[in-house]
């Protein structure tokens, strides 16, 4: 049976589900518990993280297996690459994308490279959980979009849900993966409902999902910016272009099949990207056009992303900073 | 104490200030006025202004996402600050930073901080400035309980001591990071104590009482001027509204707030104590407290009134370009 939920509540479904399936599965990160605990204050639950996505975790699974850390990132995403290389299965929680300045070694010199270095004799099952996104007014240092810097790093995998239940199904795929993977989720998602199976389910990691059937243009969007990408495809019908709309998910490893099957079909494709355009997955993703659909393109490439620049404070400047449905109905006009 | 009459109004004002200004800034989020997250200090208002009593022209500070008491004592004008909470182009940063930027240079406010502990280093860079270009000035970082368990802060330290820094680093514990006690994630709750392994000096304070912080801030702050290295000053105290203005508190009870508020609330207690010893008159500090209340009516009514920034701004300043 499906039900209407919010991604957040899927998010925690999944763990819950994750947690009950597996022993080794641990949640670590700040205010995971969020003070909870202390029946003998009256305080049982609390926050359960800074979006509540872990709320419950700690009364039902315990103090041993729920942690609340010190706002030390990088020893605690060390700490879960360790975990998880000698036996658990570690969720670690990093409130914001934009603390992977404070905690990148973890993942990239430690989890992306511990099983390559050590001649395939290692496993590391961790999920790094991650919030990202613009459009909060959280500004400069809280509104980044980094999943393309720990795509490109080979070892980890990086995936990106835009709805509910992809966020459910890919986190339990991300958790029960033997890999370190990112599991991104988009701010601006997290409160927005969607239908959701009770139990169990995964959705493989390195599938995109055709989130709109087309014909005239593919247009690709990542995280938040499918929601932008299906908003354009709407305006277009009325004005007579058909548009067809891929959900990407998996930023590493990306499923060119289906990016290369959609340009074949409609000739023509544009990239949405919340993240800044230098070196990012919307140049990933044009580059493998080019490389191996180059037969198939009717019209050039093009990617409709942030400046590059920081994410503004003012409302009116994060707004223009954004990728909107508007700017990309007027690219896609370009193309015919 | 050799507090003047005039210093000690000064004092009060710029107390009364913060907490206004944060006050008002409660009331603006929940009618839906402003957005964003913002971090208010109030409750920890004593020790922003204790401390920044003692730094002149030239001392720098570094401040971290609870800054706008930091700004405020440090002599950041708070129309501007105000404008840019609200976005706007007559904002301290133009409107592109928001409440966790807000940043002045030419006041020496070497900006909040987004990044918990990521001001600390930014201290010590400042205090090396001053030691390399001998300019006799000081710098001064404020961070939290939680900040302390950053690898920032503790690189910072380390570095500060070992290389004789004019650095003094405050640390306001207000028992919680976030939701979190600091007792579950720190092994003791006497923050001093990890000065230890660095050889460095420490102060520890009541942060709720103005006089207590500034006597041991500027023993601190004398000792870093002198060229005799830094210090870590804990000043204990408590925030009033919660992490941000939002939060559902759940992790802690609002009997313990109320306890703070009503027995040791920093304001209170300097009155109390500044009249008893006939330093200053009541009637002086009502007033005060009229002047204020007016100033901030007037920062808010200047900044609705602002224009916000063009969208030009987007891409200005990612580089230096030109002036
Ligand atoms: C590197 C980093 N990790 C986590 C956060 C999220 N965060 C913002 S404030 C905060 C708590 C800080 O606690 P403390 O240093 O005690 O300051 P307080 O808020 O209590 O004044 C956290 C975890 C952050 N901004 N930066
Ligand atoms: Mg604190």
């Amino acid at each position: 049976m499906a039900r209407e939920l919010p991604m957040l509540f899927a998010i925690n479904e999944a763990l819950h589900i994750a947690m009950e399936s597996d022993p080794d599965v641990i949640v670590m990160g700040e205010d995971v518990a969020g003070g909870g605990g202390r029946a003998d204050q009256g305080i049982e639950e609390a926050w359960g993280g800074i979006m509540g996505a872990t709320k419950g975790l700690y009364t039902k699974f315990g103090a041993s297996r729920v942690r609340d850390t010190p706002i030390s990132e990088m020893g605690f995403l060390g700490a879960a690459v360790g975990a998880a290389a000698t036996g658990l299965r570690p969720v670690a929680e990093l409130m914001f994308i934009d603390f992977l300045g404070v905690s990148f070694d973890p993942l990239l010199n430690q989890a992306a490279k511990l099983r390559y270095m050590f001649g395939g004799k290692v496993r590391v099952p961790l999920t790094v959980r991650t919030c990202t996104g613009a459009g909060t007014r959280s500004a400069a240092q809280h509104s980044q979009s980094l999943y393309a810097m720990t795509a490109a790093v080979p070892g980890l995998k990086t995936v990106i849900p835009s709805n509910p239940h992809d966020a459910k199904g890919l986190l339990l795929s991300a958790i029960r993966d033997d890999n370190p993977v990112v599991f991104c989720e988009a701010k601006s998602l997290l409160f927005g409902s969607g239908e959701v199976p009770e139990g169990d389910y995964e959705v493989p990691i390195g599938k995109a999902a055709i989130a709109r059937e087309g014909s005239d243009v593919s247009l690709i969007g990542i995280g938040q910016t499918v929601t932008t990408a299906l908003s354009a495809a709407q305006t277009l019908e009325s004005e007579g272009i058909s548009a067809e709309v891929l959900d990407l998910r998996s930023l590493y490893p990306m499923d060119e099949e289906a990016i290369l099957t959609t340009l074949e079909k409609t000739g023509r494709l544009l990239i949405v990207d919340e993240a800044t355009p230098v070196c990012g997955i919307a140049s990933e993703v044009a580059s493998l056009c080019v490389d191996k659909g180059f037969d198939f393109l009717n019209a050039p490439v093009k990617k409709v992303t942030a400046p590059h620049a920081p994410v503004p404070f003012s409302p009116v400047l994060e707004d223009a900073y954004m990728p909107s449905a508007a700017r990309v109905v007027a690219v896609v006009k370009e193309l015919f | 104490m050799d507090l003047s009459t005039e210093t000690l109004m000064d004092m009060y004002r710029k107390m009364r200030t913060i907490r206004m200004f944060e006050d008002k800034l409660s009331e603006l989020v929940n009618t839906g006025k402003l957005a964003g997250f913002l971090h208010l200090c109030a409750g920890q208002e004593a020790i922003a202004v204790a401390v920044c009593a003692h730094l002149r022209d030239g001392d720098v500070v570094n401040s971290n996402h609870r800054g706008h008491g930091h700004c405020i004592a440090k002599g950041v004008d708070i129309d501007g600050m105000m404008a840019e909470l609200f976005g706007r182009s007559t904002g301290t940063c133009k409107g592109k930073g928001g409440s966790m930027h807000i940043a002045d240079l030419d006041k020496g406010m070497l900006g909040a901080n987004g990044i918990v502990g990521a001001g600390i280093p930014l201290t010590v860079g400042a205090a090396l400035t001053a030691q390399i270009k001998e300019t006799g000035g000081v710098a001064v970082a404020f961070f939290g309980d939680g900040a302390t368990n950053q690898g920032q802060f503790h690189e910072g330290l380390n570095m500060a001591a070992v290389w004789n820094l004019p650095a003094v680093f405050v640390a306001e514990n207000n028992g919680y990071g976030e939701a979190t006690p600091t007792e579950f994630v720190t092994p003791s709750t006497d923050l001093t104590k990890r000065a230890a392994s660095y050889c460095m000096r420490t102060e520890s304070a009541d942060g709720m009482d103005f006089f207590d912080v500034y006597e041991k801030a500027g023993r601190a702050i004398e000792v870093a001027r002198k060229g005799e290295g830094p210090t870590l000053l804990e000043c204990k105290t408590y925030r009033y509204y919660g992490h941000y203005v939002g939060d559902p508190m759940t992790y802690r009870k609002p009997e313990e707030t109320e306890e703070w508020k009503t027995k040791r609330d920093p304001l209170d207690k300097f009155e109390a104590e500044a009249v008893s010893r006939g330093l200053v008159e009541q009637g002086n500090l009502r007033r005060i407290d009229d002047e204020v209340r007016e100033s901030i009516e007037k920062s808010v009514a200047a900044a609705e009134a602002a224009p916000f920034p063009s969208v030009d701004e987007l891409t200005t300043d990612v580089y230096y370009e030109n002036d």
